[in-house]
């Protein structure tokens, strides 16, 4: 038996008072860990999607949407643009490559993303098994999707109208999977790639559903003999009338680029422009004043348990002054008392930490769990950051400051007179 | 000389001075310190044992002068050479019995006695693992008396141990503690204004308030 084990005993003696402290101080630490944990995954994914795209091209609207459905995926388009415009664009002499993004349909609320093998190049991606598309309704899935789904390479699918769970299915023509790409932990393990003429042909195919019978059995004699030649794999693909695409990844050919393109575009075209960087540093900002709220909701719960500690020991301590008065009868020093009672703040705020951080774990988890396919459904609820030691040092630190008084007060017990007052 | 007290005396805020008899002690012996309520029978056990500094006089026990140690030496002379036995038992309740008599052994630097030995020899060995609050009022009392004995202290101090008990169980206590105190070659002193006590320790001396 010794002093930490005392200090042990002393905590689990009052369970209910023991057990309410450190379910607020875990509170508090638990949505302080979940905003480390989302703010750290939510800019390294942010960034990582993002990188090597300088500006992205789409119709009008807000620029923000426009960033946030064809370089993370989350939101939807703003519209289509017309594709002989764009390829206009793509022969600027600032624009050093691009790439076309045709979006419209899911699978099982996973984004089939009709483009061309540059898309795959900007985030260094290559196939873990099979292969690339080469014709229309090949499709390769991103290594989330095919986990997610349970599809292998050689099955087929149905897509469906729309890019969220719910709308119809195309049912005229399934994709087959020809391949699956290896995790790379960015937007393309949540998407099914596939050419842009897959997107196009499938939209032809449902708008002929809605002519009249005798005019879809010749349209689809046409079609059919597109269905076996080779798609576009790089810029943009051949069309024998005026095509849309969704939107168009640009890289700027040189830092000019970044002054004179978005302007140009915006002025003189019926499209708009958006840059990654600048629309995802606006976003922040705004997220910014949501996260300040949480982090001071969780600041003020922090302080909330920090004086229940406080509370709760000197109560304690009220309780226990003949405890301290015989402890030191039978040889405890003052300091031993001090540290008794100061361990017993140390204790409970340790404690309260650690299921604090564990807590923080399982809501992200349970987050992760309710998202399939959007961006919190990439996040990692396991990964531990340093950060989180620095969570364990202010629990440690508001558990510090809890019990200063209350073992000061056992330190200077007036122990003759206490034992005196029997 | 075991145990010798000379010229103690103390002055409360605004009280007299109160003064002590002197008193001498051997290995094995014991002392009856008798007065009524309020004569200052504790304040003197609390001198004794170093809980209380005096004003003037001095307490040698096994040749060390307790005033010459500081507040530190002194709880830890006190936790390894002086047993004390309370009115009431006050045992920590949030710990077992025999973590009781453990945490009292941890304060001390001498080897002392086998828990489990102790809580046998005081027919408590059924009562090791229990907990405080099952005790009896009896049974708390002699862990009470265990915890005072387990470092093998060279002094024993008793305080109206006897107070709210019967002829019977007075007398079985008082016997316990002569007992223990000659096992372990201690010297005793009982501090009580209960009479009944000297028809077992005829060794006495008596403490008046001023």
């Amino acid at each position: 038996m010794n002093l930490i084990k005392l200090s042990w005993k002393y905590l689990t003696f009052r369970p209910l008072s023991t057990g309410l402290n450190i379910l607020l101080l875990a509170l508090g630490l638990a949505i302080m860990t979940v905003l480390i944990l989302i703010q750290d995954q939510f800019e390294k994914k942010v960034t990582t999607d993002a990188k090597g795209i300088d500006l992205v091209v789409g119709a009008k609207g807000s620029p923000l949407q426009l960033i946030l459905s064809s370089v993370y995926h989350v939101d939807f388009p703003t519209g289509n643009i017309p594709m002989e415009e764009a390829q206009k664009l793509a022969k600027n002499r600032l624009v050093k490559g691009v790439v076309p993004l045709a979006l419209g349909d899911n699978f099982k609320g996973f984004r089939i993303v009709g483009t061309n093998y540059d898309y795959l190049k900007i985030y260094e991606s290559l196939p873990k098994s099979g292969s690339l598309w080469e014709y229309p309704f090949d499709v390769v899935l991103g290594a989330e999707v095919a986990l997610q789904t349970g599809l292998v390479v050689g099955d087929s699918f149905t897509g469906s109208h729309g890019i969220s769970v719910g709308s119809h299915d195309h049912d005229q023509h399934d994709y087959k999977v020809v391949g699956i790409l290896e995790q790379k932990g960015n937007v393309l393990d949540r998407l099914v790639l596939t050419s842009i003429e897959s997107v196009w042909l499938t939209h032809d195919e449902s708008e002929q559903e809605t002519d009249s019978l005798s005019n879809a059995s010749s349209l689809i004699s046409v079609n059919h003999e597109k269905f076996h030649q080779k798609v576009a794999q790089t810029g943009f693909p051949v069309s024998d009338q005026p095509r849309e695409i969704t939107s168009l990844l640009i890289q700027y050919r040189n830092p000019m680029a970044a002054i004179q393109l978005p302007r140009m575009i915006n002025s003189r075209t019926t499209m708009q422009a958006a840059s990654p960087s600048y629309e995802m540093a606006r976003l922040f900002e705004l997220l910014g004043v949501g996260v300040s709220l949480l982090q001071g909701l969780a600041i003020v719960l922090l302080g909330i348990s920090g004086i229940g500690i406080f509370i709760a020991l000197y109560n304690s301590l009220k309780e226990r002054k003949y405890d301290l008065a015989i402890l030191r009868a039978i040889g405890a020093s003052r300091f031993q008392l001090f540290f008794l009672v100061f361990l017993e703040g140390i204790m409970l705020t340790f404690i309260g930490a650690l299921i604090g951080i564990l807590l923080g774990h399982i809501f992200l988890q349970i987050l992760v769990n309710q998202n399939d396919s959007g961006v919190v459904a990439a996040f990692e609820s396991w990964v531990f950051l340093k950060e989180e030691l620095w969570l364990v040092i202010y629990a440690l630190s508001v558990g510090l400051l809890a019990s200063m008084i209350p073992a000061f007060s056992a330190y200077k017990t007036d122990i003759s007179k206490q034992l005196t007052r029997g | 000389m075991l145990l010798s007290s000379k010229n103690l005396s103390v002055t409360h805020p605004g009280q007299k001075k109160l003064g002590f008899p002197d008193f001498e002690l051997e290995k094995g012996e014991s002392l009856l310190v008798l007065g009524n309520s309020g004569s200052g029978k504790t304040t003197l056990l609390n001198l004794i044992s170093g809980l209380l500094k005096p004003h003037t006089g001095s307490v040698l026990l096994d040749g060390v002068d307790l005033n010459a140690l500081s507040l530190q030496e002194m709880d830890h002379f006190r936790g390894s050479e002086i047993g004390i036995v309370f009115q009431k038992p006050h045992l920590i309740a949030a710990i077992s019995v025999k973590e009781n008599l453990q945490i009292a052994k941890s304060f001390s630097r001498k080897e002392g006695q086998n828990v489990d030995s102790l809580l046998a020899a005081l027919g408590l060995e059924s009562k090791t693992n229990s907990s405080i609050n099952t005790l009896s009022e009896g049974e708390a009392q002699r862990v009470s008396i265990a915890r005072a004995l387990v470092n093998s202290p060279k002094l024993i101090l008793a305080d109206e141990t006897t107070s709210s008990l019967d002829d019977e169980n007075t007398s079985r206590v008082i016997q316990l503690l002569k007992n223990q105190a000659e096992n372990i070659g201690a010297a005793l002193i009982i501090v009580t204004h209960d009479q009944r006590v000297k028809a077992h320790i005829s060794n006495f001396i008596e403490v008046k308030s001023a």
